[in-house]
């Protein structure tokens, strides 16, 4: 592991300012396959300002149920996504993962890939969790793949969660535990 | 089964709103039964007193009013419609057609009478003929074995089991999830 807990081989997680995140999210939004594969509330534009009230009233929040991060190349210093841990469960050990990478151009080279496995570092040797947790839908196999690469285990499907485009598909649920990712992690070193 | 069959009737029991005068003092009552509590939710157990409790259900019903995702309903056995639990539906996707159950007898004593099981059922045509969801999914920790029973029995499969994501009396369990889907729910209908 890279100096830092943040650092990985291709990004770093950072803390962006709201006006800053703002902008890339109203952008990142416009692109409708994007939004449809980060979650199932219905596609919606979100301008700037809205954005940006949302992600102030986090800054009052700042609780330790969740830990957020904008995600940026080491290359170039440029945001491409987020990655965040949610839903913390102290008493359980558990939390549930987001990431979204919205610059269509980083899709399916690792990027997100490596942000997921900074985030497991930091869940499981800072925060001292159990388990992460995470739901992906079935129509986006290059995030299952993603997951699967970084340690996930499939846990099984909720039949028919979603409908899209007049379709009907599972939401996949994956977890990985302490014990199998400092497995991962040893033969790794 | 028409317009004309009550939603929110059963032999044993009925649906009913909450009682802010009566119903705190019981549920309170409830909530020092650590058993209770653990069967219901991974939160940390912790007690409520009478006035927590009339704040919860305030909190309850500004939400079922603001957010239109959650409803919440008392169950009452006849004949004097005492109150023994709950039964809520939450998360309500519209557009997805899908929503989540959450059901709880308070008293010991009135488990194992078929209350909760009765509910259920007047529940599931609630969300299939009046809600018109399409899925139901219900969360349960390993350790509830009446819970996956009753759930089983009214048609739910399991779908998901999260890992050792609970951890009580020094050891893990797992959240195991549920999920019954409106056609299944219409062929038990037809087989009755």
């Amino acid at each position: 592991m890279a100096a830092s807990i943040f650092q990985g081989e291709l990004v770093s997680l950072v803390r962006e300012d709201p006006e800053i995140f703002a902008k890339n999210f109203s952008r990142w939004g416009r692109d409708s396959e994007f939004i449809r594969l980060l979650d199932n509330d219905p596609a919606r534009l979100v301008s700037v300002r809205t954005a940006k009230q949302w992600f102030e009233k986090d800054l009052e929040k700042d609780t330790l149920d969740e830990a957020f991060f904008i995600i940026h190349t080491l290359e170039t210093d440029q945001s491409v996504g987020f990655v965040g841990l949610g839903e913390i469960s102290w008493n359980h050990g558990e939390a549930w993962v987001g990431i979204g990478i919205g610059e269509r151009a980083y899709w399916g080279k690792g990027y997100g890939t490596d942000a997921m496995r900074i985030i497991l570092w930091y869940a499981f040797t800072e925060l001292n969790l159990h388990r992460v947790s995470l739901g992906v839908f079935e129509y986006n196999p290059r995030a299952i793949r993603s997951y699967e690469k970084a340690g996930f285990v499939h846990e099984g499907r909720n039949r028919k969660q979603v409908l899209r485009d007049g379709k009907r598909w599972d939401e996949v649920h994956m977890g990985v535990l302490r014990g199998e990712w400092e497995k991962i992690y040893e033969c790794c070193k | 089964m028409d317009i004309s069959t009550q939603l929110f009737e059963g032999k044993l029991i009925c649906l009913a709103p909450i009682d802010h005068e009566k119903d705190p003092e019981i549920e309170s009552k409830w909530t020092h039964d650590p058993d209770y509590l653990r069967m219901l939710s991974t939160k940390p157990a912790r007690p409520l007193s009478p006035a927590q409790v009339k704040k919860k259900y305030e909190a309850v019903e500004k939400e079922m009013d603001e957010s239109h995702s959650n409803f919440y309903f008392t169950i009452r056995a006849h004949p004097d419609e005492r109150l023994v639990g709950f039964i809520k539906i939450y998360w309500v996707e519209w557009t997805n057609g899908n929503g989540f159950v959450e059901l709880g007898i308070g008293d010991p004593n009135d488990r194992g009478h078929g209350y909760g099981s009765e509910a259920l059922h007047l529940v599931l045509r609630y969300v299939f003929a009046e809600l018109n969801l399409y899925r139901l999914s219900v969360v349960v920790p390993e350790y509830n074995q009446p819970a996956l029973h009753l759930f089983t029995k009214a048609g739910f499969v399991e779908e998901v089991r999260r890992r050792e994501a609970l951890q009580r009396d020094g050891r893990y369990w797992d959240a195991i999830h549920l999920g019954l889907l409106r056609e299944e729910w219409e062929t038990q209908l037809k087989g009755t």
